[in-house]
């Protein structure tokens, strides 16, 4: 090469680089790391252990002086480049911090909780503070269990979605397929905007309150907390869960190519075969996933269903009579008021036993999700 | 099996711009039109008006008259879809179903509508469609596989049979062949000339030899300037456009001087 | 070819009934789930406007608190700004370091795991969260709160932010960091979203320059995400203000105060949620008076958002 003659020669004949000039060894950065890191851990080996500091510390050390080594050997250009890359990985970890620790805690409290017999196929009947003080006590084990919240939370669940799923599916097909952009679409965009912002307790007030306003309406007088059902908790479930929906929805159906909607009508298609056979086909997968993920929102929702479902000891099967119970709600009230307020531990073993199953069923609904984007996406029309 | 196409007067609207004005002529049954001319002179906006499918796009209207052997398509009582079922139309770039097989693809102006078919008969239509796109002896094997699966040009043929398999009138090509190469064109433009003993055949093209080598007349549009609408400058048997051309634009469009 | 079914239809006079009122019966049937929705929305507005008159015309005494109800409504919604403006302050700059981490600075194969691990963030339900930071998070942070205290006592200001320490660490600044955390996923992934879209050619056209990638991120990438970025914040600062079931295990309620670290403050969800299965007649009424007024405020932090959004779709190259 040419430029081999240019490059110096050092004395004893090994060429170097003109153009590594300035910049610093590999091994430089892991240097600089281990000997934060051991500066941190020399200054906690005499003040005391303590490991959250000590990661902090250490950061802080390798911040500063990997910065002032690039700065004073590189530039100060350099060294405000090499200061916020390594800002930008700080956080990164900083963020990974409450992730494993939250899953640690629910994984390593709720394992024991799950374990216990009867876990799955109890509820909680008859399971009163005299039996918690004596699991407390260690004369028997935990009792009661889960059953009544996850079949709560999967009838509540289904009928949000039985509402919800018809409703946000054709409110996006009029977005996308018939509103041409008049007056109409642009106040039901807005609307559903909104609606994403609702708070959920919000949800859950108005699922209550216009539920009860029915109630009073025919009972003729005060209702007395008929409407405190599963039914009024999955209204407001579906409050929060059709704007999701629709945005989902909405956002799939306006990838397909128009070439498709125009190749079906230059059949001699009417639309709706168009929309019901060529469109959503195509974005079904799309569409399940969104579904699927809206899903798994709304089943992780506790506040709304506090207000309209109750709290319920055993298992109801009726959505439209009784008080419910839901895994989040169980949750909640395990820990805010446990079965017998002088031994929490049982209750709170059962909490993170339930907070265990919930997180697994979120997630399982969240690959299914991914799954089913990734497995059943038709091929793109080839160029 | 194939229809006389006239236009009166057309003028034809994407909201309140005026694309394309005063169109009148006369398109013959088994015959290759082709319309040709510069980019955005209205030939394709034009070609979309004759099956209905120009006012899919919000806000576009057509005005004048555009009549099969005699029916005009625009009279009030007048059901787009019973138009589309008549005028076929093969687009641009080629765009099967990705959903559907290749065999669903060629089925699916029936499929869509929900007609039912015995399996006989959708196995005769299937090969005659695809016999009649040539893309039979490329395809019989793999009639369940996906149609993207297909190469460009096995692509669009699969689109003209599923064009042909509902039996139209007529068939509007939209630059069929813009998206393929030399050899994918040559089968189309072997196909454009098999199909013309039973259709009517318009073919927008921006090729002038394509235009040279299928059609049997030829329509030239031209447009002024951006933002006036495009218009027919001169329309005549394919040989005298070539060469005797009577308007000085259609002469300096044929021989390169523009467009 | 040979022509075997169905005979061409004629075009005049073809009078698909059936499939006309397909057409027009599924426009409708569309249309119909659409203005449902302008429906439920109007039906909640209502409810909650019409429920809140008593309350808010009532005199003190009637009253829960005995005070008149602005006075009872205005501590909560202090406490539910603050808590949310904690974590606002200390989520955004982590969301954005993390956005640009997987836009910029993670190795390919890296940053799509890190997509995925802040998805996982997203989708852990809050009451989850809120039995984290009542039990692990909360005990936790008691010594740090205590050497706060310690280290800020006789600082003007700073005591009377980092005053008496709470012995459970169940406070709003617990609260406040529960909630940066819960919002974290979802700036981050504006955020990224923004990030990734800055158009190439600016990007290589500053490093073609000599800059380095930090002033590249600056010079392109930082200018091309502003407004998104707000309306990103404003998102999140939507979530925040509104979620109930994280600050109602978090928080230990009590009265107003400046003290981040000590007992006390409230905030409008969690009152709600705490009180309003045993609430009825007035008490429901102030409640409910009180979820109008957090509705109102995420409704106007959602709508600027929005807002930003809009101007920013029309005045960058994206899309």
């Amino acid at each position: 090469m040419a430029n081999n003659t240019l490059t110096p020669t050092r004395a004893d004949g090994v060429r170097t680089n003109a153009l590594r000039s300035g910049t610093l060894p590999g091994y430089a950065k892991w240097a600089c790391l281990a000997g934060s890191l051991a500066a941190s851990a020399l200054v906690f080996a005499v003040a005391g252990w303590n490991w959250p500091l000590f990661g902090v510390l250490g950061a802080l050390l390798y911040l500063g002086s990997w910065t002032i080594v690039n700065a004073a050997v590189r530039g100060g250009r350099h060294g405000s480049n090499v200061f916020w890359a390594t800002l930008v990985w700080i956080a990164f970890f900083l963020a990974l911090v409450p992730l494993v620790s939250i899953i640690w805690t629910v994984l390593s409290n709720g394992t024991r909780g799950i374990l216990e017999f009867g876990f799955f196929g109890s509820d909680m009947a008859g399971v009163t503070g005299v039996q918690d003080q004596a699991a407390a006590a260690g004369e028997s084990g935990v009792l009661g269990g889960i059953k009544h919240a996850l079949i709560g939370s999967l009838l509540i669940t289904l009928v949000a979605t039985l509402i919800s799923v018809p409703i946000g599916l054709l409110t996006s097909i009029w977005l996308v397929e018939y509103a041409r952009g008049g007056l109409l679409a642009r106040v039901i965009t807005f609307l559903v905007d909104v609606m994403t912002g609702i708070p959920s307790i919000v949800a859950g007030l108005f699922a209550a309150g216009v539920l009860m306003a029915h109630f009073e309406f025919v009972g003729g007088g005060y209702s007395g907390g008929n409407q405190i059902m599963g039914f009024t908790a999955a209204v407001a479930l579906s409050v929060l869960m059709i704007p999701v929906v629709v945005r989902s929805t909405e956002e799939m159906l306006r990838v397909v190519p128009n070439e498709l909607r125009e190749a079906s009508y230059a059949l001699g298609v009417r639309k709706w075969r168009t929309i019901l056979r060529v469109v959503i086909p195509t974005a079904i997968s799309g569409i399940a996933s969104g579904v699927t993920l809206a899903i798994a929102r709304v089943a992780g929702e506790t506040a709304p269903i506090l207000l309209t479902a109750g709290m319920a000891v055993t298992t109801n099967w009726n959505v439209f009579k009784g008080w419910m119970m839901t895994l989040p709600v169980f949750i909640y009230q395990q820990l805010m008021r446990p079965t017998a307020p002088s031994a929490p531990d049982p209750s709170t073993q059962r909490a993170w036993g339930a907070a265990l199953v919930l997180i697994i069923i979120v997630m399982l609904l969240n690959l299914i999700a991914r799954f089913i984007a990734a497995a059943f996406a038709p091929k793109q029309p080839g160029r | 099996m194939s229809k006389r196409i006239e236009a009166h007067d057309v003028d034809i609207f994407y909201g309140k711009f005026k694309a394309v004005e005063g169109v009148s002529m006369t398109i013959e049954p088994r015959n290759v039109t082709a319309f040709i001319g510069p980019s955005g002179c209205g030939k394709t906006t034009f070609l979309r008006s004759i099956n209905r499918m120009h006012e899919v796009l919000p806000g576009a209207h057509v005005t004048g008259r555009i009549t099969l052997d005699g029916d005009n398509i625009y009279d009030p009582g007048v059901d787009p879809v019973t138009v589309r079922s008549m005028v076929g139309m093969v687009f641009q770039r080629p765009n099967p179903f990705p959903t559907m097989s290749i065999r669903d693809n060629v089925l699916a102006g029936y499929k869509i509508n929900g007609k039912k078919m015995s399996k006989s008969d959708a196995d005769d239509l299937v090969e005659q469609s695809l016999r009649g796109a040539n893309l039979w002896e490329e395809v019989k094997d793999r009639l369940d596989r996906p149609g993207s699966g297909l190469s460009g040009g096995q692509q669009q043929r699969l689109c003209i049979a599923r064009t042909v398999a509902v039996h139209p009138q007529v068939i509007l090509m939209d630059e069929p062949c813009s998206a393929l190469d030399p050899i994918s064109t040559l089968a189309i433009e072997d196909l454009i000339r098999e199909l013309k003993e039973d259709y009517t055949i318009v073919i927008v093209t921006h090729n002038m030899q394509q235009a040279a080598r299928v059609s049997d007349t030829t329509a030239f549009f031209n447009i002024e300037g951006t933002g006036k609408p495009g218009k027919l400058i001169e329309m005549g048997p394919t040989e005298k456009i070539f060469s005797t051309p009577e308007v000085q634009a259609t002469e300096d469009y044929i021989t390169g001087r523009f467009g | 070819m040979a022509q075997t079914t169905t005979p061409p239809p004629s075009l005049l006079g073809a009078g698909d009934a059936r499939g006309r009122f397909g057409d027009s019966f599924f426009r409708v049937l569309t249309l119909a789930a659409g203005v449902l929705i302008f429906v439920i929305l109007a039906l909640v507005s209502l409810y909650l406007i019409l429920e809140s008159l008593p309350a808010i015309g009532a005199s003190p005494e009637e009253l829960s608190a005995g005070v008149p109800f602005w006075q009872y409504v205005l501590p909560l919604a202090l406490g539910t700004l603050m808590a949310s403006a904690i974590a606002i302050l200390l989520s955004t700059p982590v969301s954005i370091a993390v956005a640009l981490f997987i836009s910029h600075y993670a190795p390919a194969r890296v940053s799509k795991t890190v997509g995925y691990v802040i998805d996982i963030l997203a989708a852990i339900p809050s009451v989850v969260f809120g039995a984290w930071g009542m039990t692990t998070l909360g005990p936790a942070l008691v010594p740090v709160y205590e050497w706060l205290s310690r280290a800020s006592a006789g600082v003007p200001g700073l005591s009377l932010v980092f005053g008496t320490p709470s012995t459970t660490g169940r406070t709003l600044l617990t609260a406040g960091i529960v909630l940066a955390i819960m919002i974290l996923p979802i700036i981050t992934s504006q955020c990224r979203e923004i990030f990734i879209q800055t158009p190439r050619l600016h990007e290589e056209a500053a490093l073609a320059l000599g800059s380095t990638k930090w002033d590249m991120i600056k010079a392109t990438v930082f200018p091309f995400a502003r407004n998104g970025i707000v309306s990103a914040v404003m998102l999140g600062l939507g979530r925040a203000l509104g979620e109930t079931m994280a600050v109602t295990l978090v928080l230990a309620p009590g009265a107003l105060t400046a003290n981040l670290i000590g007992v006390g403050n409230k905030t409008i969800p969690a009152e709600i949620a705490l009180n309003y299965p045993e609430a009825f007649g007035l008490r429901q009424s102030e409640l409910i008076a009180a979820g109008l007024i957090l509705f109102v405020i995420t409704l106007a932090v959602n709508m600027v958002a929005r807002w930003i959004v809009s101007r920013y779709a029309e005045f960058s190259g994206a899309n």
